[in-house]
């Protein structure tokens, strides 16, 4: 599976034009989240899962990536997605990917952003009780908290 | 108290059959660091595991976001503190990325010759805490532990000459390296890779040997090949499990394709793999460091001035992904710039934190005892967790 092959298949399936980063950059409406990257898993064989996160666009939302590999290939495929402004919602890809769970944790703690069907949405860096988001632009760096209890 | 009420509290036992919640840590000593795990147990045997990490979360992305690119390397290095030497080079590598900086030769075989000095120096950590965690059966426990500390020493004191700091460099800038090395450096770094060379055969013979050693490992903590891809381990733990991924070979970056190494590959997945495929790093490691410092070029070790302002790195408007092979696995950069002086968004991608990640897949099924063995092969550092 070279690059070319998968960009091809991409235009085929999704009719998306991937845009060559060093890997494969896509970009997806977060509908088709988890269906691109059932696609990638199981034929473009990115059974590696390296990372999600997020940016936080200001007022044009936020941008959610996810780096999957094909480590044979080797072939990388970046998602991303955009969420509309004011929205924090995105499908989990927990049920295709086990390392899926801590890094949309993370992701969820530090942006806000929430998995829609991640089995175990909690906080995994901060604790329970933290107010705010901290990667979130709004998040003031010097925002005061209690730090003893 | 009548005596009957006293003994009907007493006889309310455990049966054997009963999930017991058992907490350890935070403090626990094999954690290395501050990390909990809730444990639910069936009588001595693990059937779940909840892994509660984050308290040594200083939120270093936001940091990277507020500092300069000239102010954080510095900062990067306190992510993985063990091997400062590798976050650094992630950091400046994406800063490079995204700026289109080029690196002189010369600041490329020093960036390497760090990085595998530095990989000694953690796996000597590994070896000798994880054999600390298992304990009495390994000759009084400590005898390894101080055996590989007194090597790592003498890493540290190679850097000590070259950067002045022990453990948090600030070796690498955007563009190059801050330091060249001293009269003389380059020999005894020779000296230090042949002694510490030889002491890899003692360890090897109090430990291959060793049939509580072998118990104890082997077997132990498989992770498999479809897992280990699944959770995105990477490092040592992917190739103990039959997957001959290194980005030093996939992708080389610095100079990493001028020298010749071999990149160790073990099937079985369990904790004797891990230690079989860093056992080799080890000498891998040596062999490239001699190589680089035999084909070590003249020239400059930065294409940038030296550090005058905080502002004086300028990042186009772009994006990057910078990784390198660390230690512990795949360390990356993920970063963003608007074109000011410091990065619109930074993420870390740290090998522990992944690498962590398989710990619930894999404990259940063992015995609590393992669970030490378990983690100390998986070989995390709680600054690259929790960052």
């Amino acid at each position: 599976m070279t690059a070319a092959d998968a960009s091809a298949r991409i235009r085929d399936r999704f009719g998306i034009d991937a845009v060559a980063d060093g890997g494969l950059g896509v970009t997806l409406p977060s509908q088709r989240w988890e269906e691109f990257a059932r696609f990638a898993r199981d034929e473009l064989g990115c059974r590696y899962f390296n990372w999600l996160s997020a940016v936080d666009w200001k007022d044009q939302g936020f941008e959610v990536l996810c780096r999957l590999e094909n480590l044979e290939a080797p072939l990388v495929v970046t998602m991303r997605t955009r969420l509309g402004a004011g929205e924090a919602r995105c499908p989990t890809l927990t049920g295709l990917y086990r390392g899926a769970d801590w890094m949309e944790r993370e992701c969820y703690d530090m942006f806000g952003v929430v998995f829609e069907g991640h089995p175990d949405l909690r906080r995994i860096l901060l604790s329970d009780d933290w107010e705010g988001h901290p990667l979130r632009k709004d998040y003031a760096v010097d925002t005061a908290f209690t730090p003893y209890r | 108290m009548p005596e009957t009420q006293a003994r009907q509290v007493v006889e309310v036992g455990y049966g054997g059959n009963e999930r017991l919640m058992m907490n350890m840590g935070p403090q626990h000593p094999s954690s290395h660091g501050v990390f909990r795990m809730i444990l639910t147990l069936e009588g001595e045997t693990v059937v779940a595991v909840d892994a509660v990490i984050g308290y040594l979360h200083r939120c270093h992305e936001k940091l990277g976001e507020t500092l300069t690119y000239v102010q954080y390397p510095s900062i990067a290095s306190k992510t993985d503190y063990v091997a400062a030497m590798t976050a650094e080079l992630a950091y400046v590598s994406a800063v490079e990325q995204v700026a289109k900086i080029e690196v002189p030769r010369r600041a490329q075989y020093l960036r390497v010759i760090v990085a595998e000095l530095q990989r000694i120096a953690s796996h000597c950590l590994w070896l000798g805490t994880w054999c600390m965690d298992m304990g009495g059966a390994l000759g009084g426990g400590a005898t390894v532990f101080l055996y590989c500390i007194r090597e790592r020493e003498m890493v540290l004191d190679r850097f000590e000459e070259l950067t002045g700091a022990r453990l948090l460099y600030g070796f690498h800038q955007v563009g190059g390296t801050r330091y060249d090395v001293p009269p003389g450096w380059d020999k005894k770094v020779r000296e230090t890779v042949d002694v510490i060379e030889a002491r890899l055969d003692e360890y090897e013979a109090m430990l291959d040997a060793n049939a509580f050693f072998r118990v104890r490992t082997q077997g132990v903590g498989v992770i498999s090949r479809e897992l280990a891809q699944s959770v995105g381990v990477s490092g040592p733990l992917i190739r103990g499990s039959g997957i001959g991924y290194d980005l030093r070979r996939a992708e080389p970056y610095s100079s990493y394709g001028d020298f010749d190494f071999v990149v160790p590959v073990e099937t079985e997945g369990d904790c004797y793999a891990r230690y079989l495929v860093r056992m080799v790093e080890f000498r891998q490691s040596i062999r490239i460091v001699r190589q680089a410092l035999d084909g070590l070029p003249q020239g400059p070790i930065s294409s940038r001035p030296g550090v005058k302002s905080v502002g004086q790195v300028r990042v186009p408007k772009g994006e990057g992904y910078a990784r390198v092979e660390g230690a512990r696995g795949e360390v990356g950069c993920y970063l963003v710039s608007d074109g000011g002086p410091k990065p619109y968004r930074l993420k870390w991608r740290g090998a522990s934190f992944s690498n962590l990640a398989v710990l619930p897949h894999i404990v259940p099924g063992h015995k609590v005892a393992d669970v030490v063995a378990i983690m100390g092969s998986v070989d995390p550092v709680f600054g690259e967790v929790d960052r």
